[in-house]
């Protein structure tokens, strides 16, 4: 379109403005809140025992919760694409619903279920397995709110192979591993990966999910970002922007992975 | 006669083949769907039921919950609108114009999906703060906008910014320049060409970059919880009164609430899910 100069200018400036405002002041102010009396108070942040605790939680969780959805991802792609069945789109449909259930009523659903009170809770305190305010109830809401992510960037690419190959090499002799192994996922990697980077990202940055289940106890069950909340809540400052930093650089490395993978695989930019 | 048969023998073992290999990948995908995400849902929906009819409404309607609906949906609908206008202007700009840094600032739209909500909070509720960065030009007017439902907003808006932004930008980029040279050929103006002509066929993606962020900022807590006071009655938000009936053991209100929520998620999803087949159909 034959917009003139002068409103060009116009709304490139407005744009920018709405987006330093919004979004790079605030991204640049966790740096400066964490560095901004030097790297002292940042190191002893990190010398904290509670602060190494929950760097430990959220690993932990993130290296169990990772594995289990990709294994998910991987199987749910599989079963969706190689094979037609009624009910289809209403399975492709609920896999989907985390991303829109709040991350509070995620929690708060596993807590009805596995909690003292809830459905499993008796059984499971009888043997004496703790899930809500524990380990596994992290790990649990961890997955919930990462369910989606893989399964989404390796449906379309399965659907975009087609059965061919696998057929060829299933007549060939092939074991259904192998097929797997050397034909399919060699052509969905590049998606695995963008999934997989997404589930990291979020496992290691969720907060409300995790917040209801864990407890948020500094020092027990608090992850990463609930110490940013916590420390915070409990004026140590300096704390919460040692950990925010720490998260912040993590998001943004994930963010420039992502940038990298879409422009190798030319995965459309999506939302 | 020999290719037939191989052809045949190739069938059943794809036949036997077929169920061996579906077996295992069902099993994974129905056990994680069902401990995850099914069961779950099932306790949600069967415990805010368990109250009985009269008594979940009087939960669901309880004045504190009402006000904390009105802080939610309102809010998150002004800041769904703000970046439904704003969001089209910057994915217009992006997709459109030139100019230094583009690329990188186009990829730093994506920093409230990558930044973790807690930390996003921490960093607009110390500059929107009566002496943050931002806050402070704003506190000699006698406005404040961190620990209140303007802070709420600018949560908000932080959070569901970029899905209109991402909505609607591979649709300006496929958008045929043949539909504006046609406008002006007939003697259209510039602002003519756009109100009359663009503007209506990016509306379904608008409404459903729009719808996204909405049911985004909705839900959300992380931001929020760390921006706002969430004192009853003046900002408190939905998610938050679900977590804080939850820690004074009212599981009846958590769940009934929590199931409000949930289906009004539902709905919107609905919703988005028909916005998108509207705008294929525009598309077509």
């Amino acid at each position: 379109m034959r917009s003139n100069k002068s409103t060009q200018i116009f709304l490139i400036g407005l744009s920018l403005l709405y987006l330093v405002f919004l979004l790079f002041i605030p991204a640049i102010f966790i740096f400066y809140g964490a560095f901004h009396r030097g790297i002292e108070p940042f190191l002893e942040a990190l010398g904290r025992r509670d602060f190494q605790q929950a760097v430990r939680l959220t690993l932990i969780a993130t290296a169990i919760a990772v594995p289990l959805n990709t294994v998910f991802g991987l199987c749910a792609a599989w079963a969706i694409t190689h094979r037609q069945f009624r009910g289809r789109s209403l399975l492709l449909s609920f896999i989907d619903l985390p991303f829109s259930i709040s991350p509070v009523v995620a929690g708060l659903m596993l807590v009805l279920l596995y909690g003292r009170n809830g459905w499993f809770g008796g059984w499971l305190e009888a043997i004496g397995f703790k899930v809500i305010f524990a380990l596994p109830g992290i790990v649990m809401a961890t997955c919930f709110v990462t369910l989606p992510f893989v399964v989404r960037e390796i449906i379309p690419l399965m659907q975009e192979i087609g059965q061919e190959q696998e057929v060829a090499a299933r007549t060939l002799g092939a074991s259904e591993w192998q097929i797997f192994r050397r034909v399919t996922l060699p052509s969905i990697r590049w998606g695995l990966l963008y999934g997989v980077l997404l589930t990291n990202a979020r496992a290691l940055g969720e907060f409300g999910a995790v917040a209801v289940v864990s407890g948020s106890v500094l020092g027990r069950t608090a992850t990463l970002p609930i110490f940013v909340e916590q420390a915070f809540k409990n004026y140590l400052t300096e704390a919460a922007f040692a950990a925010a930093a720490i998260l912040a650089l993590f998001g943004l490395v994930s963010l420039v992975l992502k940038e990298i993978l879409e422009r190798r695989s030319h995965i459309p930019i999506k939302s | 006669m020999a290719i037939s048969s191989s052809s045949y023998q190739t069938a059943e073992q794809t036949k036997q083949s077929y169920w061996s290999k579906i077996s295992l990948p069902w099993v994974v995908t129905i056990v994680q769907l069902s401990l995850i995400l099914l069961l779950p849902m099932a306790a949600i929906v069967t415990k805010s039921f368990t109250v009985g009819p009269r008594e979940f409404w009087r939960l669901a309607t309880q004045p504190i919950a009402l006000s904390a609906y009105d802080v939610s949906f309102i809010t998150a609908l002004a800041a769904g609108l703000i970046n439904g206008v704003m969001g089209t202007i910057v994915a217009w700009v992006f997709v459109r114009y030139q100019f230094p840094g583009k690329k990188l600032i186009d990829a730093a739209i994506d920093i409230p999906f990558a930044l973790p909500t807690s930390v996003a909070g921490l960093a607009l509720a110390s500059i929107y703060s009566t002496n943050g960065w931002i806050g402070e030009f704003f506190t000699p007017f006698g406005i404040k906008i961190a620990f209140t439902r303007l802070g709420v907003l600018v949560a908000m808006i932080f959070i569901s910014l970029p899905f209109v932004v991402r909505t609607l930008q591979p649709v300006l980029l496929e958008l045929e320049p043949e539909i504006e040279e046609a406008a002006w050929s007939l003697g259209a103006s510039a602002g003519q060409t756009f109100w009359r002509v663009l503007l209506p066929l990016l509306i379904p993606s608008i409404l459903t970059g729009v719808a996204l962020g909405f049911a985004r900022a909705v839900g959300e807590y992380g931001t929020v919880v760390l921006v706002a006071s969430s004192i009853p009655f003046k900002d408190l938000i939905a998610p938050i009164l679900v977590l804080q009936r939850l820690e004074q053991y009212d599981y009846a209100s958590a769940a009934v609430i929590g199931t409000v929520l949930l289906i009004i998620s539902l709905v919107i999803l609905l919703l988005i899910n028909l916005l998108q087949q509207w705008s294929r159909r525009y598309a077509e």
